[in-house]
């Protein structure tokens, strides 16, 4: 075991595990943060995406010996700035888009960076970004609708966004 | 929280927060069932689903269908609520435990709204006459004189109005109306409209708790090394590497108990999932695979062809096929064979079961059927049922899989022997290569033509049954009563001067079982296929040969919007092609029409998909869009991408490098268009699939002139 200092979600993070652990165990069994999913261990399936240092990685296959307390993580959980959801998180549900869900953290913290780097994003752009996501729900259509309602979303600078706490069912 | 009704001062704690509320339940799922009037005294009966008004006025159904996707938490509260006159954010819903007083709870069959369109509104209703009834008393007026809305009695031409919660208490009280008035159709607020699920903000922001989120105090983790050849027995295992690894706390002898035998596996338990799984991986051990290596999809599909040269039984026989064959102008025969499939759904099988020291159990899963679950936990424990406590979460898909439960009995095993909670986490190459799996199936169609009208059809259905394997249910001289009823011209609606259906079982070890729409994902291929075939042969329209043959209104209607909305009749440019299919499958029927273009440098690419459906009455016609879209990429997935196939007895695919499944870039256009036909509710969840595989390799027959008669078709190499 050995001590490991990040930064999750703007916070100091101690953690005490094997050095090899894969980020995603890490996040997920010591961080509390259960978002972030397990789908395939390989990098395959996308379903365990966070940002590093804004760019999209794959947790699974991040050891967490790798990262160090300038490494500056975000996760599904830290997206949105606690007041508000985020412009992505707010296109998903005016599209409907899960169904699920379970894939959805991934697919949400790739189309935010995504639409960091191309606001304004083509169909084949989608495509490019999107495609080491796996939905076996078969939402595709709807990302991809989505993504596009985010682009227009974060131009109106997010008017009419929905409050982060009015999270309905159960 | 989920209330324990045999728990009763948990149940009163939980049904009136401030004096007794009004609970009611419905006695059975079965139509007609007549609402129950509960009192304290009476929570021991057998009660089903069933309402909770407290006196602040909350309102709380048990939902005895867990969510994995298809919009259960939406669907089935929204039949209360509609009927109770409350908007759907008041309702509060939990998630039913498994215990038979709340009937049928398997998400399964499209069975949701199928199955609970009448026993969930009467329940509504009944509750809305009761609180009406106490209201016009406390008023002195009659009942016509009040009326319910948002959650409030009103009194008309007044602003006189009582909250639910001021009349549970004696609405409680009164005898429960055996038939109340179910609400004119027209007067629907939710029923029938595009509304937004409720929960889907908790799925986009991470807080949503799928199974495999659940943490429990004390619990150790779980990885399980299966036999490669799913039936090998263990020599021997060397141990000596996997032990040194920080927070293995045991290595022991497992087993994975699948309905239809037991078979042999090695447990890794640990502090925590990953140590788990690195010393799973350290795991040297010798298995004896004798007798298992003979398990492999090639012979099985041999013997099924093998099959098709002879008679099987016959289920379903009109006129003398035989003789229709001999004397028509032409006589077909082709062979159509779909492959096995893994479910893959992205969260992985897992479940948490503590085997307490005092005899009882606790489980805490991502399930489809909370009631089988505790059935299965209870017979392979040996307890009773009422010593289970079934905590069931959401789930990360499961298309099927997740009613099938080696992994929790799996759970189970292991903390027998710990007495901690044991979570067992599967990978996802347990889950590709240790099935169960779709059954490849074969379909043996003949048929003939004389000049321009269809004379004889014959679909006989050859393959392992699901019955005969998970329920041991089918005799040696027995059909699949389920594939009986699939193929039947009674569901189909094809009427040809002579026909014949007959079944052969052929089986196998590898594990099977449904897969979303079960057999209908597989023989959907074949007559649909077959019947652009003998259309082709009689120089007819595959739109206009099927009009000919079907009797039934409802199919004509969904072709008919179908091949407008399709364009059906437009004159594609050279290298394009249409195709069209028809299935009914769980009282839906469901038509697509695939569009498929050559591509230059070769192969075919998938433009577009037009489905249309008519599942009668829906909950939520966006949601019946959104499932339906799902079952276009399913079905494209089932019918393009690698399947599942086995050699000496092990799988040969292990995750999504080798197991692809359709990836964003792959999906084509999709366009679903609803048949409103207001009939009895059928299923959403799988009727869109079925057709999908063959409009597809009938549209590639119509854009290059190839008949493709084996699943799955590789684009590239068309």
């Amino acid at each position: 075991m050995a001590v490991f200092n990040l930064q999750v979600n703007g916070k100091k993070v101690t953690l005490d595990v094997e050095p090899d652990m894969p980020l995603l165990w890490v996040l997920r069994d010591f961080a509390g943060l259960k978002g972030t999913k397990y789908g395939c261990g390989m990098a395959m399936c996308g379903a365990c995406t966070v940002h590093l240092n804004g760019q999209p990685i794959r947790s699974c296959q991040t050891p967490v010996s790798s990262l160090n307390k300038s490494s500056k993580i975000t996760t599904i959980e830290g997206i949105s700035d606690g007041v508000q959801l985020h412009a992505v998180q707010q296109a998903w549900i005016e599209e409907q888009v899960p169904q699920c869900g379970y894939c959805q953290s991934g697919q949400i913290m790739s189309a935010v960076a995504l639409l960091k780097t191309t606001p304004d994003p083509s169909d084949a752009d989608i495509d490019g970004a999107m495609n080491g996501h796996l939905c076996r729900c078969g939402t595709y259509d709807r990302i991809r609708k989505a993504i596009h309602r985010a682009a227009d979303l974060s131009k109106s600078s997010g008017a009419g966004s929905q409050k982060v706490g009015k999270a309905g069912g159960k | 929280m989920t209330p324990n009704p045999h728990n009763r001062r948990e149940f009163l704690k939980l049904s009136s927060l401030s004096g007794l509320g009004l609970v009611l339940g419905v006695s059975s799922f079965a139509k007609n069932a007549a609402p129950v009037l509960l009192s304290a005294e009476a929570i021991q009966l057998e009660i089903n689903p069933f309402i909770i008004i407290d006196n602040l006025g909350n309102i709380t159904l048990v939902n005895p269908r867990p969510d994995m996707g298809q919009g259960s938490t939406q669907a089935v509260p929204s039949l209360l609520a509609e009927e109770l006159e409350v908007s759907l954010e008041k309702v509060k819903l939990i998630q039913s435990d498994g215990k038979s007083k709340y009937g049928d709870q398997t998400s399964g069959g499209s069975s949701s709204v199928r199955g609970l369109w009448e026993p969930l509104r009467k329940a509504g209703a009944a509750a809305r006459e009761m609180l009406t009834e106490v209201a016009a008393k406390r008023w002195g007026v009659s009942v016509d004189q009040c009326y319910a809305e948002d959650a409030r009695i009103h009194q008309r031409n007044s602003n006189k109005s009582f909250s639910y919660g001021e009349l549970a208490d004696d609405a409680a009280k009164l005898p429960i109306p055996k038939e109340p008035k179910l609400k004119d159709t027209k007067d629907f607020k939710i029923i029938g409209k595009k509304k937004p699920r409720l929960d889907l903000p908790s799925r986009v922001t991470g807080q949503a708790v799928f199974g495999l989120d659940v943490d429990v105090p004390g619990m150790v983790y779980a990885a399980i090394l299966h036999s490669p050849t799913i039936h090998g027995k263990i020599i021997s295992i060397d141990d000596a590497a996997a032990k040194k690894i920080p927070g293995v706390i045991k290595i022991m002898k497992a087993e994975r108990p699948m309905p239809h035998r037991t078979s042999e596996a090695v447990a890794v338990i640990a502090s925590n999932w990953w140590a788990a799984h690195k010393a799973k991986k350290a795991l040297n051990v010798t298995w004896d695979t004798k007798g298992t290596e003979q398990m492999s999809t090639a012979s099985y599909f041999a013997k099924t062809y093998e099959a098709a040269k002879q008679e099987g039984i016959n289920f379903e026989e009109k006129g003398d096929i035989d003789q229709a064959l001999i004397h028509a102008d032409k006589k077909l025969e082709a062979n159509y064979e779909t492959p096995f499939l893994a479910h893959a759904p992205i969260e992985p099988e897992n479940a948490i079961a503590h085997v307490k020291d005092n005899g009882e159990v606790e489980i805490w899963a991502p399930i489809q059927g909370p009631d089988w679950a505790l059935r299965d936990v209870s017979n392979y424990l040996k307890i009773k049922p009422e010593q289970i406590k079934m905590n069931v979460f959401l789930l990360g898909g499961a298309f099927g899989r997740k009613a099938y439960h080696d992994f929790l009995l799996e759970a189970c095993f292991l903390s027998r022997e710990l007495k901690k909670p044991v979570k067992v986490i599967w990978t996802r190459e347990d889950d590709i290569a240790q099935g169960p799996y779709r059954p490849g199936m074969l379909s043996a169609m003949r048929g003939a033509v004389s000049g321009k009208k269809i004379m004889a059809f014959h679909h006989h259905a050859i393959g392992e049954s699901i019955n005969r394997q998970v329920f041991n249910g089918l005799k040696e001289h027995e059909v699949d009563d389920w594939i009986m009823g699939e193929l039947s011209t009674d569901n189909n609606k094809y009427r040809f001067p002579t026909s014949k259906l007959s079944w052969t079982n052929v089986k196998t070890d590898i594990p099977v079982v449904w897969w979303r729409s079960v057999y209908a994902s597989n023989f959907a291929f074949g007559q649909e296929c077959f019947v652009d075939e003998l259309a082709q042969a009689a120089g007819l329209d595959p739109i206009e040969a099927r009009m000919g043959i079907l009797q039934d209104d409802r199919f004509k209607k969904v072709l008919e919007v179908l091949a407008e909305k399709a364009n059906w009749k437009e004159k594609l440019p050279a290298g394009q092609g249409k195709g069209v299919a028809i299935f009914k499958s769980f009282d839906s029927i469901s038509a697509c029409c695939v569009t498929v273009a050559k591509q230059s440098g070769g192969g075919v690419k998938v433009e577009k998909v037009v489905s249309v459906i008519d599942c009668g009455w829906y909950v939520n016609p966006d949601n019946v869009k959104a499932q339906t879209e799902g079952n276009i990429v399913m079905g494209i997935t089932a019918a393009i991408k690698p399947a599942i196939t086995y050699e000496n007895g092990v799988a040969q695919q292990s995750n999504f490098h080798d197991y692809p499944i359709m990836r964003i870039s792959e999906a084509p256009q999709m366009e679903i268009h609803i048949v409103d036909s207001g009939a009895q509710p059928g299923g959403v969840g799988e009727p869109g699939l079925p057709p999908v595989a063959p409009a597809l390799a009938n549209a590639i027959f119509a854009a290059t002139g190839k008949r493709l008669r084996k699943l799955p078709i590789d684009l590239g190499e068309v």
